[in-house]
This record gives structure tokens, sequence and C-alpha cells, in this order.
């Protein structure tokens, strides 16, 4: 923050001083309610903001020099808050997968119970550790692409300290059973009337730094991440249309009713997982890729027509989650077929990335960010092979509501989204941190193949019970009654439960070695000599300090 | 006329089938025009420039 101008420091001040006053507010009129707790968060959060900024009120004014250098301050702040919401998130995700094999873990109380724990972890890990990486990641693509500088000091700051307040407000509500009970969209009124301003903020501050672009072609990888804002905007703003029972109330319903909300809620689910868990990291992947491998993307036409493939096709695939519903059936249809279309601009995407690589294997040996990019692309190809089949009605009709669905999403999750970000992240934090080289290549070596055992292992344990538990509820004796009880079902699922459980730990493993990873290469690792430089060392750097392949 | 389910039927089915076909036609086009050729060149190797600074 030490770059903020005078004027930028009086205006930061006023809004943490309303912000102050808002979370009095809340307090107050919440006194009887969670949204009380809430409003002294509020309070706290942006007084201690307000007292940083205090500190250094009265310093002397940034130069000009400043100019000439990109904006990178924000987007180090993004990078260490999306390793503490991995850390976090994926800590409660262990925690809940051993509360389904062990279900005493919940420790009988309330906050911990699985109901409340397990919104806690996705919103942890979607919101607090993928939304912070793309915000951080967008910060960066758009820059180094456009050629400008970020195009103001001070919304940076208010879109990552805003989009926090957002993710603490949300995951601590869980904690207490303030909830909307809507899939990825739990987070009460107030939260949400929050995260538009936020968003709104960071669209602006996007879209005014494009303009700054030096070519009058804006790089694909911008596309993505401007989708990604863009669309998220929509999707959150209409499925959380709502009336809150007092503005002293964190309660409120929904607009929606009946299948129109379901309707609305997974066209919004569906589409988050579309333009938050998709085209944002295809956005890394577009940049972070050919930067990593030193190689121009494969075709780049074939990147323009997979981005129009997914935005147009994603929008309407949204009702497969309501296969067997009071939902009309041609609606059904419409989002069966559109998922079988989209296999079209996904598989694009996928085969655009591996086809990029096709001459730089050696590289995918030697550099273990690399292969986690390859990872990525690989992981990404799978589970939207898998998700346009999972759409098909009859397939549906087995897996729905069975352990599958949620194998496929981790298979999304950790396979492609948390390897394209930590990808991503290797290929960073170096670069904006001007620093030769990563702390340890040895220890990205360690996270990879954590990473990748650990994903294997949840995601095969669950295909496994996912299936079991599908053919286990469609079984009928002679007499045409069922032959298992749900509990008998459940109790197949044990050891399914601690293999997922125990994958999932690796992958938290995986993340805290990161963390530690980096924390130490910006703490330990000297400052590059050539700090022009933006490109990543070439592989024999990492060849001559270990290479377990060679 | 009445605004009811056979209004959004006839409007996903005939007018939202239009709308996606010509809006695919349309970026097939672009994609493959070939003054926009160039710039597709460009923006695919541009990222590789060293300099490290903004323009502005």
């Amino acid at each position: 923050m030490g770059q903020l101008t005078t004027g930028e420091r009086e205006f930061a001040s006023v809004i943490l001083l309303v912000l102050m006053i808002l979370g009095i507010a809340m307090a107050a009129a919440g006194r009887f309610d969670p949204m009380g707790v809430h409003g002294g968060m509020v309070f706290l959060y942006s007084g201690a903001l307000l007292w940083w900024i205090l500190t250094s009120f009265f310093g002397k004014e940034p130069d000009a020099s400043r100019f000439s250098s990109y904006y990178d301050d924000p987007i180090k702040v993004g990078v260490a808050l999306t390793l503490f919401w991995a850390v976090f998130g994926m800590f409660i995700g262990v925690w809940a997968a051993a509360q389904l094999a062990w279900p005493s873990l919940n420790f009988d109380t309330a906050w911990s119970s699985f109901g409340r724990i397990r919104p806690a972890h996705t919103t942890g890990v979607i919101f607090g550790f993928g939304g912070n990486a793309l915000i951080a990641t967008s910060f960066h693509v758009v820059q180094r692409t456009s050629r400008a500088r970020l195009a103001d000091q001070l919304s940076p700051w208010f879109v990552i300290f805003g989009y926090n307040l957002f993710c603490l407000i949300a995951v601590s509500g869980y904690f207490m059973g303030v909830t909307q009970s809507k899939e990825y969209a739990e987070a009460e009124w107030y939260a949400d009337i929050w995260l538009v301003i936020v968003w709104i903020a960071y669209f602006v501050l996007f879209v005014r730094t494009l303009a700054r672009r030096k070519e009058p072609h804006i790089y694909v990888a911008n596309w993505y991440y401007l989708a990604f804002i863009l669309v998220v905007a929509i999707l959150h703003i209409v499925n959380n249309l709502a009336v809150p029972v007092s503005l002293g109330n964190a309660k409120s319903y929904t607009v929606w009713s009946g299948v129109q909300d379901a309707m609305v809620q997974w066209w919004y689910g569906h589409n988050a997982v579309a333009f938050f868990l998709t085209a944002g990291f295809l956005g890394m992947l577009y940049y972070y890729l050919p930067i990593r491998a030193q190689r121009p993307i494969f075709s780049y036409r074939l990147s323009i027509l997979s981005f129009w493939g997914i935005t147009f096709f994603y929008m309407w695939a949204g009702s497969h989650h309501l296969h067997y519903t009071a939902l009309p059936l041609w609606v059904q249809n419409l989002g069966m077929t559109f998922s079988v279309m989209l296999l079209v601009p996904s598989w694009a995407s996928a085969g655009n990335a591996l086809l990029t690589l096709n001459g730089a294997w050696h590289r995918v040996r030697d550099d273990a960010t690399l292969r986690f990019i390859m990872m990525a692309a690989f992981f990404y190809g799978l589970s939207t092979f898998e998700g346009s089949f999972m759409a098909i009605r009859p397939v549906n009709s087995l897996s729905h509501y069975t352990d599958w669905t949620v194998g496929h999403v981790h298979a999304g999750a950790l396979g492609w989204v948390a390897m394209i970000t930590f990808g991503s992240f290797y290929t960073l934090v170096p670069s904006i941190w001007k620093r030769e080289r990563m702390y340890s290549s040895a220890l990205v070596e360690v996270h990879f193949w954590l990473a990748v055992i650990g994903t294997l292992i949840y995601v095969f344990a669950m295909w496994n019970s996912g299936i079991i538990q599908g053919l286990m509820w469609r079984t009928y004796s002679p007499d045409n009654t069922l032959v298992y009880s749900f509990v008998d079902s459940l109790l197949a699922m044990y050891p399914y439960y601690i293999a997922r459980a125990f994958g999932g730990l690796l992958f938290l493993i995986g993340a805290i070695v990161a963390s530690f990873n980096i924390w130490m290469t910006v703490r330990t690792v000297p400052v590059a000599v050539q700090a022009s430089s933006d490109a990543p060392l070439p592989s024999g750097i990492y060849g001559a300090t270990t290479s377990p392949a060679e | 006329m009445d605004f009811d389910h056979e209004t959004m039927l006839e409007l996903s089915k005939v007018w939202g089938l239009l709308y996606l076909i010509l809006f695919s036609v349309g970026v097939v086009v672009y994609t493959f025009w070939p003054s926009n050729r160039a710039r597709f060149d460009r923006a695919q190797t541009e990222i590789f420039d060293k300099d490290d600074t903004p323009w502005r």
C-alpha cells in the first residue's frame, strides 16, 4: 500500500469509515440475531484496515517512477490470501470427509455439524481459494498482456479486501447457522449485496485497464477473465434476489418459487461451475501455459471458437441438474442436449493445451510446474467428458444423488482448478517477487505427486462408492421390492469414505507444502539479477538442482 | 396474445435456435476472416515480449 497517493489514502479512509459505521448499524439492528456478530466483524475488519492506512497517512507521496512498472502489490496480497483459504478450505474438507466415515467427529456441537461445515468447505475452496486466485492472476495477466499498469491504485485493494470480507462473512455465517440453503450461494442477503458492490468495482477496474492496452486486439486470456467477471455478476444478482425478514435479521426469502426457484438455482449453480471454475481458470491456462512452456498456443483461432462455444453453450446446460423433476421435459432435454454439445468446445480447449505442449515434452518431464499445468488440462478434458456423459438422462438416473457426482466435481476441482492454480502460482510467484527461482524445486515435485495421488485416490473412491450406491438403490427382488435399505448402502460406503478422506488429506498436505515453499521463496531466495525478464527460467536450472527424472 | 408456457416454448424452440445458429455463423466468420489473421498471429506471440514494463 506504500504507493497510495495522499488522495487515495483519504478516499480509502472515507470508505473504511463508512464501512465501520455500517458495521455498528448492523451490530445494533441485529443485536438479537447472528447479523449482530457480523456487524461487529465488519467493524473490526474495516477498523484494522483503517489503522493500517493511518499509520502511513502522512507519509510522503509516491514518486512518478511508479508508472514505469506494473502494480503488483495487490497481487502479492492476493497470493497470500489464496494460500490461506486453500489450507483453511481443504482442512475443513478433510474434516467433513472424515465425519462421513466417523460421524462422532462433529463432537456433538451444532457449529461443527456436517450441514454447517460442508458449505464452509465449498465456499472456502471455491470462493476463498479459487476466487482469490482468479482475482490475483487476472490482475497479473491483464497488465502483462495489455502492457498497461492497472487503471488505478485504490480499486484493486478495494476488490481484494472487499472480496475477502464477503468470504469471511459467508463462512462465519454458516458456522452460526446463517444460510439461504442455495448450493454455492448460501451467503445471506447483506453479504450478497456487498459482493455485488465489490464485483462492479472489479469489472470497472478490469475494463478500464483493458482500455489502456497497447495492442488493438485483446489477448484471449482476458476474454475468459472478462466472461468470468461479467457472467458471475449476472448469475449472482438473479439467483440471490431475496426479501429479508427485516433489516436487522439475517434471514431472507427468495423471490423465486417452486420449480422456477430450482431452475434459477441450477442455472446459477451450473454456470458458477462454468464461469467461475472454468472460464476464469481457462484464462489462466491460456496465459501461464504458453509462458511456462515457452511456446505459443497451438491454435489461436481454436481458442476463439472454443471461447464462444463455452460461453454460449454453458448458459443452457443447468437444467440437467433437474432430470426426473417437475421441470418441463423439454427444458430437461434442452439442458441435456447442450451439455452433450459442450464436449466440443471443452475438448477443443483441452486439446489446444495439450497440443501446445507437443514438442516440449522434455520440459514437462523436467519441470513439475509445467507438469501441473499439463495435468490440469488432462483432468479438464476428463471431467468435461464425464460431465457431458452424466448429463444424459438415463446415466443421470444412476449417478444422481450418489457419490459419483461428488467424484466428478472433485476431478474438476482438484484435478483441474487447483492444479492449474498451483501451476500458475509457481510461475507467477518468482516473477512478481523478482526472484530467480522457487525456494525448492524438490518441494514443487513433492507437491505435484501429493496432488496427483490425492486426486486419483479421491476420484476412484468416489467412482466406486457412487456406482455401488446407485446400483444398490435400484436393485429389486423378484417381488418388486427394494433389496437394500439405505443403511445397507451406507455401510457399504465405509471403506470408500476412509479412502476419500485420505486422498483429500494428501491434497491438503500438498497445499501446505506449496504455502511453505512460496513463503520461503519470498523470504530467502535472492532477487534475480536480471529483474526485467518476466519469463520462467530455462529448464537447465531446474535440472541442475534436482531432477528425479534425469 | 397471452404470455404463457406455449409462448416460452416457441420463443426457445424457434427464435432461440435461430439466434444461436446465426451467432455461431458470426463467430466462425470472425475467426476465419482473412484480415484478422495478422492480429491473431501477433497476439499469439506478443505475450513472449521480454520487456517487463507497461507502456503507460
